[in-house]
């Protein structure tokens, strides 16, 4: 996945405000990548963007060579169900639907009729095999984001996006709930951005982007780490750097 | 007061701000539609209301009317001369008229000096010249006939009619006599004959049906006196008639009527009312956040109810005009369709149904609106920390207590009647609830068959139908509210044409559609060679005697005793006595026994049942009839079932052969007269001119025609029921507008497309709109069964075109309304979406 001079400009009224300026890098199949940014930075936005949940005001993104903003909203909803899963901080799971429907759900959208022999391992995995018919909101917060982790990736995406998946779970719960995405992460060969403003958390990837006022302004890497803080004066060169 | 004012312009500018945002329109929409059905109805009853007084005042010809079936006593009219109030009296009857080839059935009125003694008659010259007022009569040897008869039978004046034994000229034609009959149901022409050359026609004979009427007029005290000395004297089969008391038969089957129509209307205010709900708890979730800002920033409660009250009101005021102005001319389309049934034409409507409409409007607004409201005022602070403080639950008790009160006073309202109120309340009740059971079970079955979502078949139409179950409450709501509205459309369309059509053809082909009144028993033999001759079968007469029921079981029976009206006055007039020896076939035994010729002679009587019941007779009970002066007792022999609906001569009251030998007695007869052979009647007629002749054909046409126009009325008052349906349905869509973005962005996260989330919700109200169309198929054919085995008496058939019709209009209608609805929600960007929650 390859992001080519990424920017968002978001226009009120007669003012017009800069969230993301220029953002270049590009990710191998199977990397594990954290963003990293204060509030306001624009770290969600960038992953919103690499996902094509939002347009781009200029710039691309490339999945395996092709710019996905060439493809219509319905079509970029293909390529999602194809390739990418998510995760969010506040879950994102239908209240309407039970664990396994939810989980299903991406499955049945992409007209699988084994949705359910699918579904039902992979909560059993998330260890929530007791509580499958159950709805959102007879679940706590942990494991709601279970539930979520499990519809992630029981699409076995090639791609996986994490918006601060621990945002809204105590410690505990939170490092529980990591350290079953990483497992599954493993287990399936995922590509992993995660997007958070935690430091620990991002020392699990190999690999982190720091966001600052909308500009890319670190690319650290666990094999060949640039130094700390170093800001990147051309971002348009950053893919100068590549994780392993 | 300073502070009641910023606070309303606060208000203000905080209405401007939600309408907007879009907030408000569901609210004001359904407030409209509520208050344009109410006020169609009201701007139409006050007319007619209106109507007849004018009508009463400036018609009845006289300040005070003595009503008589028998020639009125001369004690009276001496009084009446003593106190030298202007008489005259006026013998009314109903008489067939021959002109040239046809004859027709009319109420003559016989006039004499004095005539009118009040008010005038505008008579024409010829028909369509400008009329002239007269105060005299019509000059011997000629008739005035009006504007009906020349309609009817295209006379004018100078051709000649046969009245009875003699021939007239027509002199004049007029709209309207002094003495007025107003309104529905009025069916005969009438024409005005001087009262000298009434003997000539031989259409007085002993046993004539002749109404006698003492015209009186004088300064009020006078006739107060007059009505003083008359009250006591006055005996059954007589009465008085003032402005106040004219026709009042005919003012109640008015107010049944409006009362009827504005029910009908009530059904649209009862939909609007949970529209309103929908759209006020919405308002509720919408603003939950803001409020407790504000009470976080220091605003007190009574603030908050203060600025949300004020918003409603504002909003309230707004949509009452508008829905005033479409009352105004929702009541003219009731004038068109049922103008023709009230004869008069209609002054304009007073402001009072205006009123009416607004008081409706606020009762809604406050009832429904209200309680959700004051939630709001009470949110709690915190929830400025915590979202998922204050969320409004299912209804409080409060709110559920303020909709039904707010319903129920206005129904009760509406009824003007305790008992039909609550009748009305239970039924409405009983509906809903019949209907909302009806839709859960629809409900759960559509959702087994998709399987909760999962099975086979295309995935979107599986999820959309398992939104149903999904939003249990909203869906039993929305369809109970579009099955009602589409019920009512279906039975007035479909179902009653059938159940006409079906009754109609249950008639036997042989079925009479003629009646021969009045058949003196010199003519009896005559009568029946006369259809021998003209190869028509000989009719079976029936002997008939006029009596009045005087006393039951040795009490005297007063009209007052009675609290029913129609029971007052059936006791009031004369009843039809026959006597037979056979039961008729379509006679059946309830009680006692039917005679045997062994009874001969003996004072037996067998009564209807229905009739026995209100006058409260039982078998060995004894009767007294005073026949022309005569008194006769006699023994309730037995109690019958008649089947009325064979159109065959049928009586309350028959008795044993020879129990009636001695009193006059005249004979009736009906019979089935071919099509094509009208002339028959006409010749019968000019050789019996005292014979009447009821056209029951005729009659059935014109019952059926205001059938026709009456349900046309009323269908037109449920188009606002389906409007206030379709509000409902926008108001829940709107009402689960963020829960569906939510889920549109979710779903498109997850790779699904905007036309597959847009056959989901394709699904889910092609589904609601199915469903309710059933419910609404089934009330229907339910209805129209119940309506033909209990009162029509014709047998059920199934007809496929009403769910033809409920499914497939439903369908479509709430398909399409649903999916544009939504349209929106599937259009933002998902990231934009997920970021707002």
């Amino acid at each position: 996945m390859k992001a080519v001079d990424l920017t968002k400009r978001v226009t009120t009224g007669e003012s017009s405000l800069l969230i993301l300026s220029r953002v270049s890098f590009e990710i191998e199949a199977g990397a594990s990548v954290a963003v990293l940014g204060a509030s306001g930075s624009g770290k969600t936005t960038l992953l919103g963007l690499l996902a094509g949940l939002d347009v781009p005001t200029e710039g691309r993104v490339e999945v395996h060579g092709e710019d996905i903003f060439r493809l219509d909203e319905d079509g970029r909803a293909a390529l999602r169900q194809r390739l990418v899963g998510f995760v969010f901080q506040s879950f994102q799971l239908l209240p309407a639907l039970t664990a396994l429907e939810n989980v299903m759900l991406p499955l049945e959208l992409a007209g699988r009729s084994d949705a359910r022999e699918q579904a039902l391992p992979l909560l059993e995995r998330v260890g929530l095999a007791a509580r499958v018919g159950h709805y959102p909101r007879q679940l706590s917060g942990g494991e709601q984001q279970r539930v979520a982790l499990a519809r992630a990736f029981v699409t076995r995406p090639r791609l996986l996006m994490a918006d601060e998946p621990t945002g809204n779970l105590d410690a505990a719960t939170g490092s529980g709930v990591i350290e079953l995405m990483f497992e599954l992460n493993r287990e399936q060969g995922t590509t992993l951005v995660l997007v958070t403003h935690d430091e620990q958390l991002a020392r699990r990837c190999g690999r982190r982007l720091r966001i600052a006022a909308g500009e890319l302004v670190a690319d650290e890497s666990d094999l060949r780490p640039a130094a700390a803080g170093t800001p990147v004066a051309e971002p348009t060169s950053a893919p100068a750097v590549h994780a392993a | 007061m300073t502070g009641a004012a910023s606070m309303l312009r606060l208000s203000a500018r905080l209405v401007a701000r939600d309408w907007r945002a879009g907030e408000l329109r569901v609210l004001v929409a359904a407030l409209v539609i509520a208050i344009a059905a109410v006020t169609s109805v009201g701007f139409f009853s006050d007319r007619v209301r209106l109507a007849l007084v004018e009508q009463a005042n400036a018609l009845l010809g006289a300040d005070l009317i003595v009503v008589s079936d028998r020639p009125i006593e001369p004690a009276i009219r001496q009084e009446a001369e003593r106190l030298g109030l202007a008489q005259t009296t006026v013998l009314r009857f109903p008489s067939m008229v021959v002109i040239g080839e046809r004859a027709q059935l009319s109420e003559v009125r016989a006039v004499g000096e004095g005539y009118p003694v009040k008010g005038e008659i505008a008579l024409s010259p010829r028909h369509l010249e400008p009329p002239v007022a007269t105060r005299s009569v019509p000059a011997r040897g000629t008739v005035w006939v009006d504007t009906r008869m020349v309609a009817l039978l295209g006379v004018d004046a100078g051709q000649s009619i046969e009245l009875g034994d003699r021939s007239f000229t027509i002199a004049g034609v007029f709209e309207r006599d002094a003495e007025a009959s107003v309104g529905f149901l009025s069916m005969s022409p009438r024409i005005l004959v001087n009262a000298l050359d009434l003997p000539d026609t031989g259409l007085v004979q002993p046993a004539s049906r002749i109404s006698h009427r003492l015209m009186l007029s004088g300064t009020p005290s006078d006739v107060a006196r007059f009505r003083n000395f008359v009250a006591p004297r006055l005996g059954a089969g007589q009465r008085t008639e003032d402005v106040r008391e004219a026709r009042p038969e005919l003012r109640s089957a008015i107010e049944r009527a409006e009362r009827f129509l504005g029910l009908a209307a009530l059904v649209s205010v009862i939909l609007a009312g949970v529209a309103v709900a929908l759209a006020a708890r919405r308002f509720l979730q919408r603003h939950l956040d803001a409020c407790a800002m504000m009470r976080c920033l220091g605003a007190p409660q009574r603030q908050m109810v203060g600025l949300y009250l004020g918003q409603f009101l504002l909003l309230g005021g707004v949509a009452s005009a508008i829905g005033v102005a479409i009352g105004a001319a929702g009541q003219q389309v009731l004038v068109q369709v049922l103008g023709s049934l009230v004869s008069a034409s209609l002054p304009p409507p007073t402001l009072a149904p205006a009123f009416k409409g607004l008081v409706t409007g606020v009762v809604l607004l406050l009832g429904f609106g209200l309680p959700p409201l004051v939630a709001l005022a009470s949110v709690p602070t915190l929830r400025v920390l915590r979202r998922d403080l204050g969320a409004p639950g299912r209804g409080s008790l409060l709110s559920w207590l303020a909709a039904g009160t707010a319903i129920a006073s206005l129904v009760l309202w509406e009824a003007a009647d305790l008992k039909l109120g609550l009748a009305m309340l239970g039924g409405t009740l009983a509906m809903v609830l019949v209907c909302a059971g009806c839709a859960w079970l629809a409900m759960r079955a559509a959702g087994r068959l998709a399987g909760g979502g999962r099975g086979r078949g295309a995935f979107t139409w599986r999820y959309g139908i398992a939104n149903l179950n999904r939003r249990a409450l909203g869906s039993i709501v929305q369809m109970t509210a579009l099955g009602l509205g589409l019920m009512a459309l279906l039975l007035l369309t479909l179902v009653r044409g059938e159940l006409l059509d079906n009754w109609r053809r249950s008639l036997p082909a042989d079925t009479p559609n003629q009646f021969l009144v009045n058949i003196q028993p010199d003519q009896v033999e005559r009568v029946r060679a006369f259809h021998v001759q003209a190869g028509l079968a000989a009719p079976q007469v029936q002997p008939m005697v006029r009596g009045r029921l005087v006393s039951l079981n040795g009490r005297p029976v007063q009209p007052s005793d009675y609290g029913d009206e129609r029971t007052r006055r059936l006791v009031d007039r004369e009843f039809n006595l026959s006597f037979m020896a056979d039961l008729p076939t379509d006679n059946r035994i309830l009680a006692g026994r039917w005679w045997t010729p062994a009874d001969r002679g003996a004072a037996l009587v067998s009564f209807e049942q229905g009739i026995a019941e209100r006058i409260g007779v039982r078998v060995g009970d004894t009767v007294v009839y005073d026949v022309a002066g005569t008194r006769r007792e006699f023994i309730v022999a037995s109690l019958r079932r008649v089947d009325w609906d064979s159109f065959r001569t049928n009586f309350f009251v028959v008795a044993a052969p020879g129990a009636l030998d001695g009193l006059p007695v005249s004979y009736v007869t009906a019979f089935r007269l071919p099509e094509g052979r009208e002339g028959f009647t006409h010749a019968l007629i000019r050789e019996f001119p005292n014979l009447l002749v009821i056209d029951v054909a005729s009659i059935l046409s014109r019952v059926q025609q205001m059938i026709d126009q009456v349900s046309k009325a009323v269908e037109f008052l449920f188009l606002f029921t389906l409007a206030a349906g379709l509000v409902v349905l926008y108001a829940a869509i709107a009402s689960t507008r963020d829960e569906r973005i939510h889920e549109g962005a979710i779903i498109r996260t997850l790779g699904g497309s905007r036309r597959q989330l847009q056959v989901v919700h394709l699904a889910e109200f092609t589904a609601i709109g199915a469903l309710a169309g059933g419910v609404a198929a089934f009330g229907a054919s339910a209805l129209a069964w119940a309506l033909g085995r209990f009162v029509l008496g014709v047998p059920f058939t199934f007809d496929p075109w009403v769910w033809v019709a409920g499914l497939l209009g439903g369908a479509v209608l709430v398909g399409a309304a649903g999916w544009v609805g939504t349209l929106d929600t599937t259009r933002a960007p998902p990231l934009a979406t997920l970021r707002r929650l």
